[in-house]
C-alpha cells in the first residue's frame, strides 16, 4: 500500500520582492525551500509508514532544480521520489497542476495500490489551497482538508478517521480509502534528517517523469491547460507610519499621546 | 627469620599474577577505542609528567588544602614503592635485599621509609577525618571504596611499623636511623621476651605481605585505579589547549559521534580510568552548581562503568547490554545531561589529570543529532534556520547589513582592504549587539585601520552548530566560508564575538585555513598601547567589574587585554568576582545553550549576576554578545538593570573617543 505525498519547491517568500516596473517576482538570488506546509505532509506520511508499514512515494512538479528538495525527502525517509518536470508543464495554474499530479498518482497506482494522498494545506507562494482538492476530484478520492490529526487507519476495512480543525471546533470525520488529506501545521513536528540518510540521499536515484513518460494532452497541462492566469503582481501601497513622542526619554508622555491618537481614530473603545 | 619459602612463593606469585591479569583484563579494553596519536613530542610529555605528577601541580594549586595532603601521600607512596618492591623481591628471592647496600646508604633509605610511612599514616588519618567530619560535596567521598582503600593503606603502615619495631627489639640494638620504628620498639616490644619476638616478626611480616597484596589486587577494581592510570594519562595529555573538536569524515558507511564506547578514542577511555573522582570538575561546573543533572565527574564515571560493563562483549563482537546514552542507571548518560553542558571548559581547566570532558560530551551530542536525530524541540527550528539562512533566528540575510546605516562602513574589497570585520550573527542582527558593532567600527575608523565587511554575504561561523553536535551542517558552513574567504583573499579577521573568534581561529585550522584572527578586545588594547586612539579617560568613577568569557579566557587565554583596556579608560583595574580568570563562571549561553530552554535548576546567568552583584558594581564589562545578553537578562530579573550598566569593552572605549 502506498502513501503519496505531494510537495512543492517554493521561493523563500519572505525574501521575495516584486519588481515594481515589470510586475513580476524578483527571484534572483532567492533560495528555494520546501513549501513549509508540505514538510508536515511529508512528516505525517513517514509516521504512517512507521505505524502501518506503508511505502512512501513523494512527487513534485517543478523545474529540474526541484531535485534538491526531493533529495531532502529521501534523507528524511521517503522510499521513492518522482520529479515531474517538463517545459510543457510550466506556467500551470492549480487546474493544470492537479491534472499532472493526479495522472502521476494514477501511474504510481499501477505498480502499487494507493491508499492515501497527503498534501500540505496550501503553498506559501500561491496560497490557493486548491491543488489537494483538485487531485482528489480528478481521482475520485474522498477529500479531507484542514486535518490536524489522523485518528486511525483501518487497512482491513479500508477506512481512515481524521480530526479536522475548524473555526472554534473540531470534527472527527471518517471516510473510505483511498483518500486525499490536506494537513495543517499543527498535525506534527517534522523530524530532522539523520546524517547517514543525508549521505545516502546525495546520490540516490530521483525518477524523472517528463511528458514523454506521462503522455498527457498538451492542452490539459501547463499554461495551455490553465484556466486562470496571473495578470499582475504588485505590492500593496501602505501608508507610512508616524513617530509620535519620544518613548525612550519619556515613556509616560508617549503612552498618553498614543492613547489619545488611538481614541481620535476610534480604535479604542474606552 | 623462619619463614616457609615455598608458601611465600605460592602466595606472592598467585597474588602478583592475579594483579597482572586484572590489569590486563581492564586496560586491554582501552584498546577498543579508536586510534589517536598521543606520542608526539615525547620530551615535552616527560617534562610535563615530572612537573604535573611529581610536582603535583594541579592537586596543590588553587587553594585546595587537601591537595597538600595528597602531595604528602603521593611522595610517601613513591618512596614506599621502593620499600615494597624490595619487600616483595626479597620475599621471592631472599638474596635480593637493600641490606646488601653500604650501611650508610641502607640506613638512609630505612630512615626515609620510616618517615614516609609515618607521613602517609598521618595523611590517611587526615583524609579519613575529612571524610567523616567535613565531607566534600560529592557522595562518593564517603563511599565504601574510599574507606576500604584508606583503611588498607593505614593497616599497611601499621604493619610496617610492627614489623620493623619487632625486628629492632629482636636485634637488641637501638636503631636511631628509624626513629618511629625505634620508638615503637621501645614502647610495645621492650617487655616481650626475646624468644617470643620471632613470632611477632613472622606475624607482622605476613600481615604486611597480605595487606600489600590485597591492596594491589583491589586497585584495578576501585576508583583508585587512578594510582595506576593517572601518570600515564598525564603523559598522554593534549599538549595544546582543548578548544576545538575533532573533524568528522562524512563518507557513506561511517558512524558519526559516539553512541557506544568503541567509538571513543582510546585516550577518551583511558581518561575514564584515570579519574580519581576528586570532584574538582563538578565543583567548578556551572551546570552542576545550578542544579542541573549534568555532573562532569559522573559523565566520566559513567563512561568507565560502561566500558567495564560492555567492553568484554564489544570485544567479542557481541551486542552491548548497557546503552552509553539514555540514562536511567549507572553507566548510561541521560540526554538532558549532555544537553546541559555550556562547553565552558571549567572542568578541564581544573582536572588534575587532564581529562578532556567537553570533547566527549560533544561527541555524544553528535551521536544524538547525527545518527539518531534526537534533539530537543527548540533545536529543530534552530538547525533549519542555520541551514537555510545561515543565522540562528532565520532572519533574511539582507538584514545583516542593517547596522551599517548607523556607521561609516565600507565593504571588504579584494586586494584593497586589509582586515575583514566579521560581525557575526549577533553583531549583525541583535539590536543590543549592533551597538557594540557600531562602537567597534568607530574605533577602527578612529585608528585609521583598513577594514571592511562582507555585509549580506557574511555567513554564520558555525560555532553553535559544532558545539551542539551538528557537525554535518557545521562542515558545510566551514567549506562555504572558506570558499568565500579565499575568493576575497581574506587573511586577517577582526571578530566581535569570542565564539566566532575561537571558531575561525581554532576550528577552521583543521581545514587548512590559517587566518590571523583578532578579537576586538586584543585589538583595542593594542591600539591604545600604540597610542593610536585618543581617549578622554577617567570619565568613570564607579565600581567596574569584568566578566571573563569562557571562549576568550579559558579557550584562548586572553585575560589581560580586556582588563588593561578597562584600566586605560577608567584609570583603575576592574574589581574581580570570586570566579575570575581561568576560574571564571560561564554566563550560561555557550555550547549552544543560548538557544535552548533552561528549565532545570537555577538559571546559570542568574547565579553569575548574583555573584557579580556582591561586588556592588556600577558597571559590568563584557566582551561577548552572549555574555551581554545573559547579564542584561539576569539584571532585569533582579530588577537591577536601572542601577547597573552592562557594556562591552568596545563601547566603553568608543564612549570616550575624542
Amino acid at each position: 500500500m502506498l502513501v503519496v505525498t505531494c510537495i512543492k519547491q517554493v521561493p523563500d517568500t519572505t525574501q521575495v520582492k516584486v519588481d515594481p516596473i515589470t510586475g513580476t517576482l524578483i527571484r534572483e538570488g532567492v533560495p528555494f525551500i520546501i513549501n513549509p506546509f508540505d514538510t508536515y505532509a511529508l512528516e505525517e506520511s513517514l509516521r504512517l509508514k512507521e505505524k502501518y508499514g506503508f511505502h512512501v512515494a513523494v512527487i513534485s512538479m517543478g523545474p529540474p532544480n526541484t531535485e534538491v528538495t526531493l533529495r531532502k525527502a529521501l534523507s528524511l525517509g521517503a522510499d521513492e521520489v518522482i520529479l515531474l518536470s517538463d517545459r510543457a508543464f510550466g506556467g500551470a495554474d492549480t487546474l493544470a497542476t492537479s491534472m499532472v499530479l493526479a495522472e502521476a498518482i494514477k501511474k504510481l497506482g499501477q505498480k502499487e495500490e494507493v491508499a492515501i494522498v497527503i498534501c500540505g494545506r496550501q503553498t506559501i507562494d500561491g496560497d490557493t489551497a486548491q491543488v489537494g482538492p483538485g487531485i482528489a476530484t480528478r481521482l475520485g478520492y474522498s477529500q479531507l482538508t484542514l486535518v490536524d490529526r489522523i485518528e486511525n487507519v483501518d487497512l482491513k476495512a479500508k477506512k481512515i478517521r481524521v480530526r479536522r480543525r475548524l473555526e472554534g471546533r473540531h470534527e472527527i470525520v471518517e471516510t473510505t480509502l483511498p483518500a486525499m488529506i490536506a494537513v495543517l501545521r499543527e498535525i506534527n513536528r517534522p523530524r530532522y534528517p539523520k546524517v547517514p540518510m543525508r549521505l545516502f540521499a546525495q546520490d540516490a536515484p530521483v525518477t524523472l517523469w517528463n511528458n514523454k513518460v506521462m503522455g498527457l494532452r498538451e492542452d490539459t497541462i501547463g499554461l495551455k491547460g490553465s484556466a486562470t492566469q496571473v495578470r499582475k503582481i504588485f505590492s500593496p501601497q501602505r501608508e507610512r507610519g508616524e513617530i509620535i513622542g519620544d518613548g525612550s526619554k519619556n515613556p509616560q508622555v508617549a503612552a498618553r499621546l498614543l492613547i489619545d491618537r488611538l481614541k481620535e481614530k476610534n480604535l479604542l473603545s474606552l | 627469620m623462619e619463614l616457609n619459602q615455598s608458601l611465600i612463593i605460592i602466595v606472592f606469585v598467585t597474588a602478583i599474577a592475579l594483579f597482572i591479569w586484572s590489569c590486563y583484563r581492564r586496560f586491554r579494553l582501552v584498546l577498543l577505542g579508536r586510534p589517536e596519536n598521543r606520542f608526539k613530542d615525547t620530551g615535552k610529555r616527560i617534562r610535563d609528567v615530572l612537573y604535573y605528577a611529581f610536582g603535583q601541580r594541579c592537586t596543590v594549586s588553587h587553594g585546595y588544602f587537601f591537595g597538600l595532603n595528597h602531595l604528602v601521600l603521593f611522595w610517601s607512596f613513591m618512596i614506599l614503592l621502593i620499600a615494597n618492591t624490595e619487600f616483595m623481591l626479597h620475599g621471592l628471592f631472599p638474596y635480593v635485599s637493600l641490606s646488601r647496600l653500604p650501611p650508610g646508604v641502607y640506613h638512609a633509605l630505612l630512615f626515609l621509609f620510616d618517615v614516609a610511612s609515618v607521613l602517609a599514616l598521618l595523611a590517611i588519618c587526615i583524609a579519613i577525618i575529612r571524610r567523616l567530619a567535613f565531607p566534600p560535596s560529592y557522595i562518593e567521598a564517603q563511599s565504601r571504596d574510599a574507606f576500604i582503600i584508606l583503611g588498607l593503606i593505614a593497616f599497611l603502615m601499621v604493619a610496617f611499623f610492627g614489623l620493623h619495631a619487632s625486628e629492632i627489639a629482636n636485634s637488641g640494638e637501638e636503631a636511631r636511623y628509624m626513629p618511629v620504628s625505634n620508638f615503637a620498639a621501645s614502647v610495645f616490644f621492650s617487655h616481650i621476651p626475646v624468644d617470643n619476638l620471632s613470632g611477632y616478626i613472622n606475624a607482622f611480616w605476613w600481615i604486611h605481605a597480605i595487606v600489600l597484596l590485597s591492596f594491589l589486587n583491589y586497585l584495578p577494581y576501585s576508583k583508585h585505579m587512578h594510582i595506576l592510570a593517572a601518570i600515564p594519562n598525564l603523559f598522554f595529555r593534549s599538549l595544546t589547549k582543548v578548544n576545538t573538536q575533532k573533524r568528522e569524515d562524512f563518507k557513506k558507511g561511517n558512524t558519526f559521534g559516539v553512541g557506544q564506547i568503541d567509538q571513543f578514542t582510546w585516550k577518551d577511555l583511558f581518561d575514564s580510568y584515570s579519574c580519581t573522582e576528586c570532584g574538582r570538575c563538578s565543583d567548578n561546573c556551572p551546570a552542576t552548581n545550578t542544579g542541573k543533572l549534568l555532573n562532569p565527574r559522573l559523565v566520566i564515571h559513567d563512561i568507565k562503568v560502561n566500558v567495564l560493563k560492555n567492553g568484554h562483549l564489544i570485544d567479542k563482537k557481541k551486542e552491548a547490554i548497557l546503552p552509553l546514552i539514555g540514562g536511567g542507571r549507572e553507566g548510561s548518560i541521560a540526554d538532558q545531561v549532555l544537553w546541559a553542558c555550556t562547553t565552558c571548559g571549567a572542568c578541564m581547566e581544573v582536572c588534575p589529570v587532564f581529562i578532556e570532558h567537553v570533547p566527549k560530551i560533544v561527541d555524544m551530542r553528535r551521536n544524538m543529532v547525527e545518527m539518531n536525530a534526537r534533539v530537543p524541540d527548540e533545536l529543530l527550528a534552530l538547525f533549519e534556520n542555520f541551514e537555510q539562512r545561515s543565522n540562528p533566528w532565520g532572519i533574511i540575510p539582507a538584514e545583516r547589513i542593517k547596522w551599517a546605516a548607523q556607521a561609516d562602513v565600507k565593504p571588504f574589497e579584494v586586494g584593497m582592504t586589509e582586515y575583514l570585520f566579521f560581525t557575526g550573527c549577533f553583531g549583525a542582527f541583535d539590536a543590543r549587539s549592533r551597538k557594540v558593532t557600531v562602537a567597534i567600527s568607530r574605533i577602527l575608523n578612529a585608528a585609521g585601520i583598513s577594514w571592511g565587511i562582507l555585509g549580506k554575504d557574511e555567513l554564520c561561523c558555525g560555532d553553535s552548530l559544532r558545539r551542539l553536535g551538528n557537525e554535518f551542517v557545521f562542515d558545510r558552513m566551514v567549506r562555504e566560508n572558506i570558499k568565500l574567504f579565499n575568493e576575497k583573499g581574506i587573511k586577517k579577521i577582526i571578530t566581535m564575538c569570542p565564539h566566532c573568534y575561537n571558531t575561525l581561529k581554532n576550528d577552521y585550522r583543521q581545514y587548512g585555513m590559517e587566518l590571523e584572527v583578532i578579537h576586538h578586545t586584543a585589538l583595542v588594547n593594542d591600539l591604545i598601547k600604540a597610542g593610536k586612539l585618543k581617549l578622554n579617560s577617567a570619565k568613570y568613577s564607579g565600581n567596574v567589574i569584568f566578566h571573563d568569557s569562557c571562549y576568550l579566557g579559558r579557550y584562548n587565554e586572553i585575560y589581560e587585554a580586556p582588563r588593561e583596556v578597562i584600566a586605560s579608560v577608567t584609570g583603575q583595574r576592574p574589581s574581580e568576582m570570586e570566579h575570575c580568570f581561568d576560574r571564571s563562571f560561564c554566563c550560561g549561553a555557550g555550547g549552544g545553550r543560548m538557544w535552548m530552554e533552561e528549565s532545570e535548576g537555577k538559571r546559570i546567568n542568574v547565579a553569575r549576576v548574583e555573584e557579580a552583584m556582591k561586588k556592588e558594581p556600577g558597571m559590568i564589562c563584557v566582551c561577548c554578545p552572549y555574555c551581554m545578553t545573559m547579564f542584561e537578562d539576569g539584571l532585569k530579573g533582579m530588577k537591577a538593570d536601572n542601577r547597573v550598566l552592562v557594556l562591552d569593552i568596545a563601547e566603553i572605549v568608543a564612549n570616550v573617543l575624542i
